[in-house]
C-alpha cells in the first residue's frame, strides 16, 4: 500500500522534472510553449461544459428521486457474481457510451460513497483506465465509411470489462 | 445516443419521484447539479491548462523519439502488416504517444489520418483490415500515463490525496489493453 501510495505521488513531480529538463536541455523556448497548450486546456473545458450542465441533472434527478437506488437494488442478483459493486454498476453501464455522462455519474459516486472511500477509489480507477468504446469506433469506422466492423466493438468491450474487473480487485485488496 | 438516453433519464426520473414524494429533493437537485458542474469545471479547468501546457512542452523534445523507438517492437507485433518506412507508421506512432501524453486533442486527428492511410491499402473497403481492427482496439485502451480528468474531478471533491490512484490504473489499464489487444488477435482469424 505505502509503495503504490509513494509511486502514485511521484509520478507526477517525476513527470514534470523530466518534462522540463528536456526542454531547457534542447534549449526550447519552454514558458511560450507551455502557454499554448494551456490555451488549448481552456477550449476542451470550455467544449464540454455544457454537455457537463446537461448531464449533471439528468443524474442527479435519477439519484435524488431514489430511481438510481431502485435499478441498483434491481440488478444487483444480475451483477453478484461479477464481484463489481452494485453501487458501481451505473459507472461501469454507462462508461463505454458516453464520456462526460461517465464524468457527471463517477463524480456523483465519489460524493455520495466517500471520494477517499473503497468505491471512490474503484470509481476512480475504472475512470482512468477505460475509454469511451463505442464513441472512438463509431468515430474511427465513420471516417473511412466502413460498415463491416467485424469483432472490434467485442474485443473493446472484452478490453473494458477486465479494466473493471481488475480495478475492484486491486481496490478489494488494498483496502 | 444522448439525445435519447438524456431526456429519458430525466424524464422517467421525474415521474418516479412524483409517484413517491420526492419532488421536494428533485427540485433542489437541479440547482444543486448546475452548481456542482460549474465547480467540477472550474477545477477541471487549472488541471487541463497545467497537463496540456506541460505535454505541449514534451511533444517538442527528444522524449517523443525516445518514445517511439520503446514503442516500436510492439506496433511491430500489434502491425504485422505495416512496415516501418510506411507514412502510417509514423501516424499509428505519434497517434499513441498522443493517447500516453493525454493530449486528446492531438490523438484524434493523428488517428483518423492514420484510418485513412490505412483504408487506402484495404482491399475490401467495406470491411475493416486487420490492422484497422487493431488500431481502433487500441484506441478503445485509455493508454494515459497521467489520468488528469480524475485527478482534478477527485480534487474538486475535496479528496486528501487526489494522486492515490494513479499506479491501480496503470495496472487496470495494462491488464484491459492486454486483454483488448489479445481478443483481437485471436477474433481476427475467425472472423
Amino acid at each position: 500500500m505505502t509503495v503504490i501510495n509513494y509511486l502514485s505521488n511521484l509520478a507526477i513531480p517525476f513527470t514534470i522534472l523530466l518534462i522540463l529538463t528536456y526542454g531547457i536541455i534542447e534549449k526550447n523556448k519552454v514558458f511560450d510553449t507551455f502557454l499554448d497548450g494551456a490555451k488549448e486546456g481552456i477550449e476542451i473545458v470550455v467544449k464540454i461544459f455544457p454537455t457537463l450542465i446537461g448531464l449533471f441533472v439528468a443524474i442527479g434527478a435519477l439519484r435524488y428521486s431514489g430511481i438510481l437506488d431502485f435499478i441498483i437494488k434491481l440488478i444487483y442478483p444480475i451483477v453478484k457474481f461479477l464481484n463489481i459493486p452494485t453501487e458501481i454498476m451505473p459507472l461501469a453501464i454507462l462508461r463505454p457510451i458516453s464520456g462526460s455522462a461517465s464524468i457527471a455519474i463517477g463524480s456523483d459516486i465519489m460524493t455520495q460513497y466517500g471520494v477517499d472511500g473503497k468505491l471512490g477509489m474503484i470509481a476512480s480507477t475504472i475512470m482512468g483506465s477505460t475509454e469511451t468504446t463505442l464513441y472512438t469506433i463509431a468515430v474511427y469506422t465513420s471516417v473511412v465509411g466502413v460498415k463491416k466492423t467485424r469483432f472490434v466493438l467485442l474485443a473493446a468491450l472484452i478490453g473494458d470489462l477486465v479494466g473493471m474487473l481488475i480495478s475492484v480487485i486491486i481496490w478489494n485488496f488494498l483496502s | 445516443m444522448l439525445n435519447k438516453i438524456w431526456p429519458i433519464f430525466i424524464i422517467v426520473s421525474f415521474i418516479y419521484a412524483i409517484l413517491n414524494g420526492r419532488v421536494a429533493e428533485v427540485n433542489s437537485s437541479i440547482f444543486e447539479s448546475t452548481k456542482s458542474a460549474v465547480e467540477l469545471s472550474i477545477s477541471l479547468l487549472g488541471t487541463m491548462c497545467l497537463w496540456n501546457g506541460l505535454m505541449q512542452i514534451a511533444s517538442k523534445t527528444k522524449i517523443v523519439k525516445h518514445l517511439s523507438k520503446l514503442l516500436d517492437p510492439i506496433i511491430k507485433k500489434l502491425f504485422p502488416d505495416i512496415k516501418r518506412e510506411e507514412k502510417v507508421h509514423d501516424e499509428i506512432t505519434m497517434n499513441i504517444i498522443a493517447n500516453i501524453m493525454g493530449l486528446g486533442n492531438a490523438a484524434t486527428p493523428l488517428g483518423l489520418k492514420a484510418m485513412k492511410s490505412m483504408q487506402e491499402k484495404n482491399k475490401d473497403k467495406s470491411r475493416l483490415s486487420n490492422s484497422m481492427a487493431m488500431f481502433i482496439v487500441l484506441n478503445t485502451a485509455s493508454i494515459q500515463l497521467i489520468p488528469t480528468t480524475v485527478i482534478a474531478i477527485r480534487s474538486s471533491l475535496g479528496s486528501e490525496n487526489p494522486t492515490a490512484m494513479i499506479v491501480p490504473v496503470w495496472i487496470a489499464t495494462l491488464c484491459a489493453a492486454l486483454a483488448a489487444t489479445i481478443s483481437t488477435k485471436l477474433l481476427m482469424k475467425r472472423f
